[in-house]
């Protein structure tokens, strides 16, 4: 084995038992509700993904939908058929099969809209906190601006703008990118106001100054060297606010402006089920609303741990 | 003489996953009426958390494991809550470092005094207030009657310092921890604030533990001294003593590493008992890299010619009115000479790291030309241009903590110059560069594949130092490169800066607040003072000739800790 | 001191510009307002005169002051929808608004402070453990559901409470008030707590957090060194020292709470503006949607000016002018 090899091997090691031996590593693996709830998240989230494999029947395939099943009630209950297990909705669609692809709908819309949030507000973050002076000020205003309009309230305006100038069928084609815009536009805030501070503190720090001094181009310091410190809040944002874009999405899919009934999220399916609420056929609304409260409680744990775990103060 | 605080056989534990970590260990001190005793320690020595233990206010998960505190005859480590919170500030109080943060900045003095005194004295509120007006005219602030109304940001950090002491002592305790009370504090406040300290004790019969990593401090007030090393206390004795006979060996080299200002040394004496640097290989320079095609042009006259040079900070918001002028760097001229150390030495706010900034480039002058080997840097236009003197200049920073960026490993910090400037050729002579520096600087090969958390303050002001190496500098800039180390690791620090200038040729500019290390690194030194350099001289001459009145002052405030001198008389 | 309000005020009323300008350019390029206003069957002539009448073929600048001129009379022009003065409908619908939000409010603060303190003071216990539990739950709750099932609970199952609407109001001058009838505050229980539970559940979270902050910083150690009771330190300190960065963030949330405030009315079909604003935008009623905005822009504006005059009465550092 030549040197280089070994050095390698060395370093490859290193990765290894340092992440065993990484703070982190070890609050997970001695916190029940970190573990848990990253179960809870990820069987959810692989049953998502997998919808196709995983749920019993295909709701969208209007073949396999036969009216005479409609408002079954759960398998447990008078009536109710293990064919479908949570019963039926008005269509005589299965409810856990809805589930399924709903949540699948929920999680795109809420990762997109994160992954939106963050590229703009860590850039923004980045430029503001580094930048300083007039495009620092002017910067943070637009974001208190845009702070004191909420992600519902942006959406609503843009779902009735565009009702004034869309057409209703290319509306619900668009209504998922729609969403995914509003909640990003108005997620990015809370990125760029964290990674503005963490960037004020790392700008003064002599590690910039050490790569002013070697020579390094303004980008090269901000990205490559500023960056990676300024992460670690980001990486905690990042998963509360998935749980908040998530809601968000259900929210507004329940107001009405969200996305639409022939492709329905959770949210969707809970406003669908409402209005059976009052003649009895609670598990319609019930049952996507549970797993809805259970995946956002999971990924909110998960956050909440995640915080107090790269926050050593605060314990 | 009564004994007021008698610590026996302390120990102070911190369980951790990784095990329990000991803080002290079989602590033992007596503090006697009217004393002022010392406790002298590099960082991690434990001392803090004796202070701490004694007024039961030790941070989670810390607890006291053995040993016992006893205050005025009374043991005190295993009182409950309540009863320890009627001692604190009436029997036992404490002083903290910082005087910017320890007071509420919300309420008034007035009312921060009084809360205090009611809480432990039976007294009304007018009584308690003409007390506090009196406390605070004993502490040395002027014009306390309407002082007292003011808030903290309305003071300065000094008078802040006097504030907190006010409070500390506002309940009459007879016993008083400080712990670094002056350490936030620049030369000329901490004399005064010693100087009160010292006649605050004498006057009313209490006594004083003073907890300090400054020898200087300890020669300042100390009545006997306590040396802490490592959770223990190896010697206790008289502060004469100590200073000028100590008996444990880490005393010894403790006291040596501690630069002298009466008398330049060709290098610190050998300090033993500190933390192994690893062993320093020298390099052939004559073959390798680092000493190879170094392609400058040799100068005639100055390395570093500055003339004239001002920088003009504007403070105040764009919008808002209260903008003001802060002149940091108002006309000052020097010129450094190949192969010379040049100090630049003041107060801090004096300007002299805002000039490391500019010579370097990371401000932009105001004013003022710069020219390095002859060149003047401001007409450079390209940025190509200038990176090719910018390699010529390298920066060593004060905070080891903050001048290595924690999310790189040590091969990529060091290599990311030799890179940059595309010094080497293939990735695997890199390597072997990148090696061979941390080799020289005495850090070890190993140290590549780790990143800086795993380091000490001292070995990461080594890798720092690799870094500057690594451009293949003539000229190094040294700001206040030690000043955030203990003394021992300083000592290791500037005698590797010394050696590595000999070995290389290299020219310094070296800045520090540090007399005493000012005199065992420079050749000539300026000394500046509100942007401004007042005078400059060969060392010798400014040490023992000062012309300057502003110069006369920093010498006379410079610690004096000369083994032949008493340092305070006894009690 | 008078400097800092002025200028406050003066970038309220630039948010308030570029408020107005987003809802007059709603107002006037989404949609022809004048196919709002006429039937079918009006002729192109007919529309012309309309168009040249209502200044419509003014430059956009006349246009925009025109537009702002009459907001600040707060003229909104007709709904498209109800045919009636957007004013007077906004009118009508800010009691029941009013009401809930002040309710929710209370309950929020009066549940909420207290219990980020405990759980500030009392990490390590049980019943904060406990606590900070139910306020997760509580943010991983949607409003809408938590109204769901409210309803479910006590309208439809056990049958206490109504299900929708503001029960009977009684008629004080303009306003109307359902704090004087016995079906009135029943309605208002269901409504006011799902609203109050998101707003509890941001200020414990905030107030532990802040107040976790404090209690580490040097003056609340020094303060313990000085013997100082539990209760000074706790109360006088530290919570004081808590509300100053507390107010800031409140008054930056106002935005969401009026959203939430929409959200529990759409549910509980509370006869509110949130109500009227979504009913607005099934219809693309332009005039009320711009209404409201500028309507919330004002709300935020003046809370935030108000939190900013706080400052002053709470923080001493800024009523001196260095």
């Amino acid at each position: 084995m030549s040197e280089v090899e070994a050095a390698a091997e060395a370093e490859t090691i290193g990765w290894r038992s340092r992440l065993a031996d990484s703070d982190l590593f070890y609050a997970f693996t001695h916190s029940p509700v970190a573990i848990g709830s990253a179960v809870v998240t990820a069987v959810i989230l692989l049953a998502a993904l997998f919808a196709p494999f995983v749920a019993p029947h295909d709701p969208f395939d209007l073949a396999s939908i036969d009216l005479m099943n409609s408002l079954l009630p759960p398998a447990w209950m008078d009536g109710g058929s293990w064919a479908f297990p949570l019963g039926t909705d008005d269509q005589g669609r299965d409810v856990f099969s809805t589930i399924l692809y709903g949540a699948r709908i929920s999680l795109l819309v809420g990762f997109l809209s994160v992954i939106l949030a963050m590229v703009i507000g860590v850039v923004v973050g980045l430029v503001s906190g580094y930048a300083g002076g007039l495009v620092d000020s002017i910067l943070m205003r637009v974001a208190d601006v845009q702070l004191s309009f909420p992600a519902i309230l942006i959406a609503l305006l843009i779902d009735g703008v565009l009702r004034g100038i869309v057409p209703r069928d290319d509306y619900d084609q668009i209504a998922v990118y729609v969403l995914v815009l509003a909640i990003g536009s108005s997620f990015w805030v809370q990125y760029a106001r964290t990674v503005r501070s963490s960037v004020m503190i790392e700008r003064t720090k002599e590690y910039v100054q050490a790569g002013q001094v070697i020579g390094l181009p303004t980008t090269t310091i901000l990205f490559r060297h500023i960056m990676p410190n300024v992460l670690g809040p980001v990486l905690v944002i990042a998963t509360i606010q998935l749980a908040l874009a998530i809601i968000t999405e259900a929210t507004l899919s329940f107001l009405g402006v969200g996305v639409p009934p022939t492709s329905p999220s959770l949210g969707t399916l809970i406003r669908i089920g409402n209005d059976y609420l009052f003649s009895g056929e609670w598990w319609i609304t019930i049952f996507p609303g549970v797993a809805l409260v259970v995946l956002v409680l999971a990924i909110n744990l998960l956050g909440d741990w995640l915080r107090d775990a790269l926050n050593p103060k605060l314990r | 003489m009564t004994i007021l605080l008698d610590i026996d056989g302390l120990r102070v534990e911190f369980p951790s996953r990784r095990g329990d970590v000991v803080a002290a260990k079989s602590i033992t001190l007596k503090l006697a009426a009217g004393e002022i005793l010392g406790v002298v320690g590099e960082s991690g020595a434990g001392k803090s958390t004796i202070g701490n233990a004694a007024m039961g206010l030790l941070e989670r998960p810390g607890r006291v494991s053995a040993g016992t505190v006893t205050l005025e005859g009374q043991r005190i480590d295993n009182l409950g809550q309540e009863e320890m919170r009627r001692l604190r500030g009436a029997k036992i109080s404490m002083i903290f470092q910082d005087p910017l943060t320890s007071l509420d900045p919300l309420r008034t003095i007035a009312e921060q005094l009084i809360t205090t005194m009611r809480t432990h004295l039976p007294i009304d509120e007018a009584e308690a207030r003409r007390r506090a007006i009196k406390l605070m005219d004993q502490v040395g602030i002027p014009d306390p009657e309407r002082r007292i109304d003011h808030y903290p940001h309305q003071f300065s950090g000094g008078m802040r310092q006097r504030v907190v002491i006010a409070l500390a002592l506002c309940a009459e305790p007879d016993v008083i921890i400080a712990d670094e009370p002056t350490t936030a504090l620049d030369v000329s406040i901490q004399a005064q604030i010693l100087d009160l300290l010292r006649s605050l004790v004498k006057e009313s019969g209490a006594g004083m533990l003073i907890i300090t990593h400054d020898m200087g401090v300890i020669a300042e007030i100390a009545d006997r001294v306590a040396v802490m090393y490592r959770g223990e206390v190896v010697e206790t004795g008289p502060t004469a003593k100590i200073l000028g006979d100590p008996d444990h060996a880490y005393t010894r080299s403790l006291i040596s590493a501690v630069p002298r200002p009466d008398v330049k040394l060709d290098r610190f004496p050998l300090v033993e008992h500190i933390e192994s640097a690893g062993t320093r290989k020298s390099l052939d320079l004559k073959t390798h890299w680092l000493g190879q095609h170094r392609d400058y042009e040799a100068v005639e006259g100055p390395l570093l010619d500055v003339r004239d040079l001002k920088m003009i900070f504007q403070l105040g918001s764009l919008f808002g009115g209260g903008r003001q002028e802060v002149r940091a760097v108002d006309g000052v001229s020097f010129d450094i000479r190949p192969g010379e150390t040049f100090g630049l030495v003041g107060e801090s706010g004096s300007g002299k790291s805002t000039v490391a900034r500019l010579v370097t480039g990371i401000y932009k002058p105001t004013a003022g030309e710069i020219r390095f080997a002859g060149t003047d840097l401001a007409k450079l236009g390209s940025r190509k241009a200038l990176n090719r003197y910018r390699r010529q200049m390298q920066m060593i920073f004060q905070d080891p903590y903050s001048s290595v960026n924690p999310r790189m490993k040590v091969r990529d910090i060091v290599a990311e110059p030799i890179r940059f400037h595309k010094l080497a050729g293939s990735r695997e002579e890199v390597r072997r560069i990148v090696d061979d520096l941390l080799d020289h600087v005495g850090l070890g090969a190993r140290a590549a594949a780790k990143f800086p958390h795993e380091f000490s303050g001292g070995q990461r002001q080594r890798i720092s130092i690799a870094r500057a190496l690594a451009t293949r500098p003539r000229f190094l800039i040294c700001d206040e490169p030690t000043s955030a180390l203990d003394v021992s690791i300083q000592a290791q620090i500037l005698n590797l800066l010394k050696d590595l200038q000999d070995e290389l040729g290299l020219t310094m500019l070296f800045i520090s607040h540090d007399l005493p290390v000012i005199r065992q690194m420079c050749d000539r030194v300026a000394v500046m003072r509100r942007g401004k350099i007042v005078e400059t001289a060969a060392t010798e001459d400014l040490f023992e000739r000062p012309q300057d009145d502003y110069t006369r002052h920093l010498m006379a405030l410079m610690p004096r800790m000369q083994r032949e001198t008493p340092a305070a008389e006894m009690a | 001191m008078l400097l800092f309000i002025l200028k406050r005020l003066a970038q309220s009323v630039a948010v308030m510009l570029v408020v107005a300008l987003i809802a007059f350019s709603l107002f006037r390029y989404v949609g022809d307002p004048i196919d709002s206003m006429v039937g079918q069957d009006t002729t192109l002539q007919q529309r012309e005169q309309l168009r040249e009448r209502l200044g419509l073929n003014d430059p956009f600048f006349v246009q925009y002051a025109r537009f702002i001129g009459h907001a600040v009379q707060g003229d909104f022009g007709l709904s498209y929808r109800l045919r009636q003065p957007v004013d007077s409908l906004l009118a009508q619908r800010f009691p029941a608004t009013f009401e809930l939000s002040l309710v929710s409010a209370i309950m929020a603060l009066v549940i909420g402070v207290p219990m980020g303190v405990y759980t500030a003071l009392n990490r390590r216990g049980i019943l904060s453990r406990g606590f900070m539990t139910l306020s997760l739950i509580g943010i991983s709750l949607p409003t809408f559901l938590i109204g769901i099932l409210l309803i479910l609970l006590f309208g439809v199952i056990l049958r206490w409470l109504p299900t929708f609407g503001r029960g009977d109001v009684v008629h004080i001058g303009w306003w109307t008030t359902g704090f004087l009838t016995a079906s009135g505050l029943k309605s208002l229980i269901m409504p006011a707590i799902t609203l109050a539970i998101f707003q509890m559940t941001l200020i414990v979270r905030l107030i532990r957090a802040e107040m976790l902050e404090v209690l580490r910083t040097d003056y609340v150690k020094f303060a313990r060194a000085r013997g100082l009771k539990a209760r000074t330190i706790n109360f006088r300190i530290a919570l004081k020292n808590t509300l100053v960065p507390v107010m800031t963030i409140i008054g930056l949330q106002i935005g969401s709470i009026i959203a939430f405030a929409i959200i529990t009315e759409s549910v509980f079909q509370w006869p509110g503006m949130g109500l009227l604003f979504i009913q607005a935008i099934e219809n693309v009623d332009i005039p009320v949607m711009a209404a409201y905005l500028m309507l919330i822009a004002f709300i935020f504006v003046v809370i935030n000016l108000t939190v900013d005059i706080l400052y002053f009465v709470v923080d001493p550092r800024l009523r001196v002018q260095r």
